[in-house]
This record gives C-alpha cells, sequence and structure tokens, in this order.
C-alpha cells in the first residue's frame, strides 16, 4: 500500500512542478540563435530591454544554425536569429518562418599563423583556399558541424570550383574536419597552426588568446548576413507565439536597437562586430 | 599548466565574493539534481522492494535491462526526452520542453535504473536471517519489507549518491532538454560547456571545482546523517 502512495506521490510531484513552470510567472518567449552571434555577448544586451519593453520572459537558444533551425520548424521556439541565406529561404519557403528580416551582417575571415605560410594573404577567398589544397603542405580546420559558418565554407569551395563532398571532405591530412562550435575550432587551427575560417566576432572575442591573425578579410562571399525569422503557428505548432516573435522582428530592426548593434563592441574589441542594416539585403 | 592554477584561484575568488552570476547557477544545479534523486528516490526504493522480494518469470531479465540501463549516454535519453516534449512531440501539450522541469524529469529517467539496480543489489547483501526471524515472530509482510530496508541503508545511501552524482555532473540531457538558457536552465555542467567553448577556460575550471565541493559536501552531510542514525 505504501509504496502504491510512493508512486502516486512522486507522480502528482511531476505534475504539481509541470503546472507551476507552466502556469507561474510571465509569458516565456524562446528565441533560437546561432553560437557566434550568442558568444559575442550582443543578446546580454538586447535580452533586458526586449523583456521590459514587452513584459515576457526572453529565452535565448544558443545552438548552431542546423540545430537553431531545427528547434523553429518543430515549433519549439518563437523566432530564429541564424546566418546562413539558402537554409533560411528554404525555412520560409516551406512555410515554417513568415519572413526573412536581415538586421545585422559582418564579414568572415580567413585566420591563420601570423607569419601565413601558405602565402595566401593577397589572396581573393576562394584563390585562398584554392592554393591550400594543391599545395596541401598547410592544415585547414573546418568546422565540419554543419553550421552556417560551415555553410560559408562550402559556399567558397564550390566557387572555388570544387565538389565539397566528393572533393574536399577526406582531401587528405591537410584538411580537418573539428566537429566544434568556433571557439574550439579556433583554438584548434592555433595550436596546430593552421588556418581556418571564422566570423569576425568570435575571432575578434578570442584573439588574444590565439597565436592566429585575419589573413584574408576581403572579398564579396565573405559577406555574413543575420537574419531573424519570425515562426508560423500554422505550420510549425499552434503554441508558437507569432505576435511575440514578429515582435522580435521589429525590436531587432527598430532604430533603437540598431544603433545599439552598430556601436556594439567598439569599446571593447576597438572595432565594429556588426553592421546593423534593418530588413535590408546587404550587398557587398 | 597555468590555466589550471589560474582557475583554482579563480574559482575561491568566485566562491568567497559569492559570485551572484556563480551563486544562482550553482543553486539551480542543486536544486534540479537533488529534486530528481529525491523523486527517483521515492519511486526507486519502493520499486526495488518489490523486485527484491518477489520472484517472478523474467526478474533476472528485468534486472540485467536495468543494469544495462546504467550504461544509457546522457545525450541519447537526452534526445528521447527532448523529442517526446517537444511542442511536436506526444507530450509537447504540456510547453515543459526547455525548462528546469523537464531537466528533473529528464534526470529521473537518467538515475532510476542506477538508483534501481543498486536498491536491489543492497537488498539482495543482507543476512536473510533478520528479516526471516521477524517473520517467525509475527511480523508482517510490510514490516519484513521495511526491517530489510532499514538493515540496507548504508548501502542504499550509496545509491543514492551515485544517483546524485551522475545527475548533478551529467551535461548531454540538460543542455539538450534544457537549452541551457541563461537564468533559466543554465547549470553548472552546462556552463562549462558553454564557457569552455568560448574560450573562458580558468571560468570553466572555476565552475568545475565548485561543482566538486558542492559534491563534497552533500557526501559529507549525507554521511553525518547515516552516523546519527545508526
Amino acid at each position: 500500500m505504501k509504496r502504491i502512495i510512493y508512486a502516486l506521490g512522486a507522480t502528482i510531484l511531476i505534475l504539481c512542478l509541470a503546472l507551476i513552470s507552466a502556469a507561474c510567472g510571465k509569458t516565456r518567449v524562446a528565441i533560437s540563435t546561432t553560437t557566434s552571434l550568442y558568444d559575442t555577448g550582443l543578446w546580454g544586451v538586447l535580452e533586458p530591454m526586449f523583456e521590459e519593453d514587452y513584459n515576457v520572459e526572453l529565452d535565448i537558444l544558443r545552438a548552431g544554425t542546423g540545430i537553431a533551425i531545427e528547434y523553429g520548424k518543430r515549433g519549439d521556439v518563437d523566432a530564429i536569429a541564424v546566418h546562413s541565406k539558402s537554409r533560411e529561404q528554404q525555412f520560409v519557403a516551406d512555410g515554417y518562418g513568415i519572413e526573412r528580416v536581415p538586421f545585422a551582417y559582418n564579414y568572415f575571415v580567413i585566420v591563420g599563423p601570423a607569419d601565413d605560410p601558405a602565402g595566401i594573404g593577397d589572396l581573393s577567398p576562394e584563390d585562398a583556399l584554392e592554393k591550400l589544397f594543391t599545395d596541401a603542405s598547410s592544415r585547414f580546420i573546418s568546422r565540419g558541424d554543419d553550421s552556417g559558418t560551415h555553410s560559408k565554407e562550402k559556399a567558397i569551395w564550390t566557387a572555388a570550383g570544387y565538389d565539397y563532398d566528393t572533393e574536399i571532405v577526406g582531401a587528405g591530412t591537410w584538411y580537418v574536419e573539428a566537429a566544434k562550435g568556433m571557439g574550439p575550432t579556433l583554438l584548434m587551427a592555433s595550436e596546430m597552426e593552421g588556418y581556418t575560417i571564422s566570423d569576425m566576432g568570435t575571432f575578434l572575442a578570442q584573439q588574444a588568446k590565439l597565436d592566429l591573425v585575419a589573413v584574408v578579410d576581403e572579398g564579396a562571399i565573405l559577406l555574413n548576413v543575420y537574419s531573424v525569422i519570425a515562426c508560423n503557428p500554422d505550420n510549425t505548432n499552434s503554441s508558437v507565439n507569432l505576435e511575440m516573435g514578429q515582435n522580435l522582428v521589429t525590436f531587432l530592426t527598430s532604430d533603437e536597437v540598431q544603433t545599439i548593434i552598430g556601436d556594439y563592441g567598439v569599446a571593447e574589441y576597438g572595432r565594429q562586430l556588426f553592421i546593423p542594416c534593418a530588413g535590408n539585403e546587404p550587398t557587398s | 599548466m597555468t590555466e589550471i592554477w589560474d582557475g583554482l584561484v579563480k574559482a575561491f575568488q568566485l566562491i568567497f565574493t559569492f559570485d551572484p552570476t556563480v551563486t544562482s547557477i550553482a543553486a539551480r544545479s542543486l536544486w534540479i539534481s537533488a529534486s530528481a534523486c529525491l523523486i527517483a528516490t521515492a519511486i526507486c526504493v519502493p520499486l526495488g522492494a518489490v523486485i527484491h522480494f518477489n520472484n517472478f518469470k523474467g526478474k533476472k531479465f528485468l534486472i540485467s535491462t536495468v543494469q544495462t540501463l546504467w550504461s544509457m549516454p546522457t545525450v541519447a535519453m537526452g534526445l528521447l526526452v527532448f523529442l517526446v516534449f517537444s511542442r511536436s512531440g506526444p507530450l509537447g501539450i504540456f510547453g515543459l520542453l526547455f525548462s528546469p522541469s523537464v531537466m528533473i524529469i529528464g534526470q529521473v529517467l537518467l538515475i532510476s535504473p542506477l538508483i534501481l539496480g543498486l536498491v536491489i543489489s543492497a537488498l539482495n547483501g543482507i543476512d536473510k536471517l533478520i528479516p526471516e526471524t521477524a517473520v517467525s515472530l509475527g511480523a508482517s509482510r510490510m514490516q519484513k519489507a521495511i526491517l530489510t530496508i532499514r538493515e540496507a541503508r548504508y548501502a542504499i545511501t550509496a545509491a543514492l549518491i551515485m544517483g546524485f552524482g551522475r545527475a548533478i555532473s551529467e551535461v548531454g540531457l540538460s543542455i539538450m532538454v534544457g537549452g541551457n538558457i541563461a537564468r533559466y536552465t543554465r547549470t553548472i555542467p552546462t556552463a562549462i560547456a558553454l564557457e569552455t567553448q568560448k574560450g573562458n577556460i580558468e571560468l570553466s575550471i572555476a565552475l568545475g571545482i565548485i561543482l566538486i565541493l558542492i559534491a563534497f559536501v552533500i557526501n559529507i552531510s549525507l554521511h553525518m546523517l547515516q552516523r546519527k542514525k545508526a
């Protein structure tokens, strides 16, 4: 008898926990955001502002672009903020998202040892990767995790005339697939005296701990656009909060927040991390 | 090497200045895992007694299955709980994903096999003579069970410590179902995972040291409690 009571008690306890967290407190709004955006600390500034403006609790989920989009498809978040244009367009085309709204951009950089052993410093991003491929003497550390940064790397290989899956993956010991986040990948490149592609924000934030410099930082292909997309409750899950998702879009593209995004990091890194672009697709 | 020393120094700085962020993360870790451990105990001790005191077909197989689940990778359990509690999953209507509650539920599922298996072996280890004597003196089945559980209390406490240790130290499940949300579902292990990714090695080491210290205090308290009861 007693054990039945115990089991019953435990079940009731779980249900209570469920009810408490569901009923208690403010509305919780969830946004999944790419690691590179999260790790710059920008959300630390924006989160309290949004929470105050709309009287909600904002839950920010740090995830790679792949999983961030997956959360969106499953209806587990109300909006996504990521940086992979083709996948974002697919997300909207499939009906999961309302509209893709670019809100800031910066550039990717190819980073490597200061003495640039492969001699790619003066080349365009496409030529730089081609030289790394043909020389095969310096290591290249790939994110290898299907992240937005990894997508960009694949795009550059494609632009350089290679088929990523057949020619680059497994091309030799010089091509290392880290399968890690940006931070650990940069650390790996530094330890291995190799090259990698990073978003500017993460690289600047960690540069002090690395023996790496920006080797190639010019070229239209290095453009890195961050967009926000409100999730569509009709095709994801009816519990998705469309109003708050759209509020997030409005918030991120508002004049006030755009100014904050533009100024962010200048004091700390001596350099602008993001260029605001409220709703417009940057071209170069 | 200097990172480890720096981490140690930083750990003590954070502890003795009662850093608000670290304190709240540590408190959250503690209450989530302690709740999970209590719930798992409330389920597993009676259930273990039921399994121990009854002979039924497939009992050995059941115990082997329970013990096999000790090897359940935390991320695999995390993925399972994620799929069940995701808004598109079967229990999605509760809206529990990315909340401390679902972390507790996940940890209960994760550590229950461990506690259950160890409770059963604890009960097995008790000299049959004591409960049988009690029965011959007129004790009921219930009294016999309670007597045996009392006799096995040391081994059962060890089982709880094991369960608590697995709960408070796991990272895979917590990140997957909790989402590592600042001030809401961030615990010490998930904070370590994040800070390491961001390259804050000293802070990660400091958090690791704080986790060990918490575990140490918990273990000492449980042992003192045990001694008092004995």
